[in-house]
């Protein structure tokens, strides 16, 4: 006996499911965060396709007693695309080959 | 999760440095809670499958070629109903849904003055398809329906000014916006949004595919449209250009042209110095009309 | 209130009695009247909250109804033929999204070659939408059913569009004494429209998903069981408003001496006065006929019209419409109701295009079948001699 498919009425679907499709795997590249050089300026998080971009704060403080923030990149969701690499104006985003694609 | 992130999430279906999400969750920056109706295309496919729905607003697709009708419907009803508060009502439309199949829909909702937000997703082709060409795929182009070949150097016709006919509709308020400046489409949203009626943004928004480019390059490219005076960003508020983006040290189209697969073979087709030359007055003449130049 | 009016006023004066949120149509003669009386209605205040609106075409206007009615809006339209026609993708996706738009159908032929003149190929085109269609034979008919047909496609069983089919120009520029229903007995029979699900920013739901062949199958054939869970609704509210007007039209079907039948006549639409006169007559001579008016075309009552028939020998369906390569759409479905019947099922296309359908030809219709003298199956009576030339 298997389990009822559960279809709704005209097919209408429930908000964000979308979030349990994992594209984290899609890439063979992936960035990586260079903490020292971000400036938690945002470009990142506004340019990036996958909504997969946050500044997250660090816990330290800056030298005006501000929370220091840095972007995150949520790599559940992340496609490898680059673009936040490219425009990162602070060198902050480097990109890396995934290990199996290596070699 | 980021405000944006609960309008519009992540897990959809686009290619990697597409241009689509960028335009969309910038809109959404601006408009907040909102009514979507949206065209059948890209975005439509990879957003709304059954059950991996990328959407947090309120959503709906009905045909290809009535997005601004089912919109103007959403809004009637809204205004029947004592909703309006409930949010705008915002159209995401390619350029094929927009300028071909649609336009009719759009002229009607343009002409009888309905209270929504028009947003063309402009990647010049009908790219959910494979690249085939549209009213707004630019001359030179090689499109799967207008492949360069020995003769022919890929599309012929010119690129169709929809920015004009919403203004010959009296649209309320009219501007271009690129992929290549998030802030400034987000900025442009909410300034059309301060407009009661119809409003039509024209968003270029980079195909990777289509236009044959790595991700990475998409923004670049993107910026380079911009750059070259051949996508002009420019705005109008009741028929008067208000703003406009000016241009330092204006690019050569050939800038633009070189990087992208759909126009590589203009670089050794017989033709393709006429069809460059042809893209270039048409940026220069955007430069002058608009007043571009810095 | 008894008032002789003509069926374009009977049909909007009901309409607005109903109170539906939002309107929107596309003029074509003959619906035009229609609409136009709305927009007189509009004009004067009279709809209240409604919004009315002059789309740009027939697809523009059923898109418009998607988008209003997806909303929560009660929604309404009328056309017919080329603008049916051009209605019809936007038609199939309402029904697919279950939207309960309720339509009016001024019933006339398709192109080509053009013509304003009724039959029933328009709506007959629609037959596989998922559409709920029901045909009135006269305009006090016609005034009853559009508070009927937004309580059936409302119905949260059910959840589909409606077509209530009228024929043009014979019924829709008829004058006709009709008793007008007072706003009290249609707010006692018609609550405000409740949409089990609506776009709303509370709860932010993607309407009109696509499915891949791992569901699609499971939503059309949802819409196909809507439709069969129809056909008790249907009944049940037909029950409902003859107790509540005092006005009974009968079910799905209404069969009128069939019991000792040897010929069963059927007939849809303004035919079924001047058949039912010629079946009376023929009755009154002392022949086996009986006859049956088919309201409901979709869902089909075949169980009800096998049951009808059930001592007969011969059935004869008058055709408005044809199937090109085919027997015509409501033979093919009374052949499949009977299969298992030894009934000969004779289909005489009449009156295409407005062509007149006078009482003797009914008459010699029928008799030519009970004297034999004419073999089963699709036939044209009414028809010119004709030869067909280059130019």
């Amino acid at each position: 006996m298997g389990e009822k498919l559960r279809i709704t009425l005209g097919a209408v679907s429930r908000p964000l499911e979308s979030l349990k499709i994992k594209t984290g795997d899609w890439g063979a590249e992936y960035p990586v965060v260079i903490e020292e050089n971000c400036k938690a300026c945002g470009d990142c998080v506004v340019y990036c396709p996958d909504l997969c971009i946050e500044l997250v704060e660090t816990g330290e403080v800056d030298e005006k007693g501000r929370k220091k923030k840095v972007a995150k990149v949520n790599y559940d969701y992340c496609k490898g695309c680059g673009t936040c690499s490219v425009v990162c104006r602070h060198d902050a985003i480097k990109m890396e080959i995934k290990e199996i694609y290596k070699g | 999760m980021s405000e944006n992130m609960r309008l519009f999430g992540s897990g959809h279906g686009a290619c990697p440095g597409c241009g689509l999400p960028i335009a969309v969750k910038s809109v959404l920056e601006a408009t907040g809670p909102c009514f979507v109706a949206n065209s059948t295309g890209c975005l439509e496919i990879i957003s709304s499958q059954y059950g991996k729905s990328a959407w947090g607003v309120p959503y709906i697709h009905s045909v290809f070629e009535n997005a601004a009708a089912v919109a103007a419907g959403i809004e009637a009803a809204l205004k029947a109903l004592g909703r309006k508060d409930e949010g705008p009502v915002v159209v995401f439309a390619g350029d094929g849904a927009t300028a071909d199949i649609g336009i009719g829909c759009l002229s009607g909702m343009f002409d009888r003055g309905h209270d929504v937000l028009y947003v063309c997703l402009d990647n010049e082709a009908y790219q959910n398809t494979g690249n085939q060409q549209s009213g707004l795929t630019p001359p030179g182009s090689s499109t799967t329906t207008t492949p360069a070949g020995k003769v022919l150097p890929g599309k012929v016709k010119a690129k169709k000014d929809m920015p004009a006919i919403a203004l010959a509709h009296k649209a309320r308020y009219v501007a271009t916006a690129s992929v290549a400046f998030p802030r400034d489409i987000t900025r442009k949203v909410k300034r059309a949004l301060e407009f009661e009626g119809p409003k039509y943004i024209q968003i270029h928004s980079v195909c990777v595919t289509g236009w044959g480019i790595d991700g990475k390059q998409a923004i670049p490219v993107a910026r380079l449209a911009v750059e070259t005076a051949l996508y002009p960003l420019i705005e109008f508020e009741d028929g008067q250009l208000v703003r406009v983006r000016k241009i330092k040290d204006r690019k050569p189209v050939e800038e633009y042209l070189k990087p992208q697969r759909r126009f590589r073979h203009l670089f050794k087709h017989p033709k393709g110095k006429e069809v460059i030359a042809e893209l270039q007055r048409v940026a220069d003449e955007n430069a002058k009309k608009f007043g571009l130049d810095a | 209130m008894m008032k002789v009016v003509r069926g374009f006023y009977a049909v909007a004066y009901s309409v607005k009695l109903c109170r539906p949120d939002v309107i929107c149509a596309y003029p074509i003669t003959p619906q035009s009247e229609i609409v136009e009386n709305i927009a007189q209605m509009y004009a004067n205040g009279e709809l209240g909250n409604c919004e009315y609106i002059t789309a740009e075409s027939e697809f523009g206007a059923a898109s418009i109804l998607v988008g209003a009615s997806a909303a929560g809006a009660r929604t309404y339209t009328a056309t017919c033929s080329q603008g049916l026609i051009l209605m019809s993708e936007v038609l199939w996706n309402a029904a697919g999204m279950r939207l309960p738009i309720v339509l009016t159908i001024a019933n006339r032929s398709l192109s080509a070659p053009l013509s304003i003149w009724n039959d029933h190929q328009d709506s007959m085109a629609m037959r596989d939408a998922g559409i709920i269609q029901m045909y009135v034979e006269n305009n006090q008919e016609v005034h009853d059913m559009m508070p009927q047909a937004f309580k059936i496609a409302e119905n949260h069983k059910v959840l589909l569009p409606m077509m209530v089919c009228m024929d043009g120009y014979k019924l829709t520029h008829a004058y006709e004494p009709v008793d007008l229903l007072s706003q009290e007995l249609v707010d006692e029979f018609l609550p405000p429209y409740d949409p089990p699900v609506k776009m709303t920013t509370k709860e932010p739901y993607t309407f009109g998903s696509y499915a891949t062949p791992a569901s699609y199958m499971e939503f059309r054939v949802a819409v196909y069981n809507a439709m069969e869970r129809a056909r008790k609704v249907i009944e049940d509210v037909y029950k409902e408003w003859a107790e509540i007007s005092g006005r009974d039209w009968g079910g799905n079907i209404v069969a009128e001496n069939c019991e000792d039948a040897d010929v069963c006549v059927m007939a849809m639409g303004s035919l079924v006065g001047l058949v039912r006169e010629v079946v009376k007559e023929l009755r009154d001579e002392g022949k086996k006929v009986g006859f049956i008016k088919i309201r409901t075309f979709r869902p089909f009552p075949a169980d009800e019209i096998a049951k009808a028939v059930d001592n007969a020998e011969k059935v004869i369906v008058f055709e408005r419409s044809l199937s090109m390569g085919s027997d015509a759409p409501v033979t093919l479905d009374v052949k499949s109701a009977i299969h298992k019947k030894a009934i000969d099922v004779y289909s005489p296309v009449v009156g295409l295009g407005g062509r007149d359908v006078p009482q003797n030809l009914v008459k010699s219709i029928i008799e030519e079948v009970m004297e034999n003298k004419v073999e089963p199956g699709t036939y044209f009576r009414g028809l010119k001699d004709y030869e067909e030339v280059i130019v």
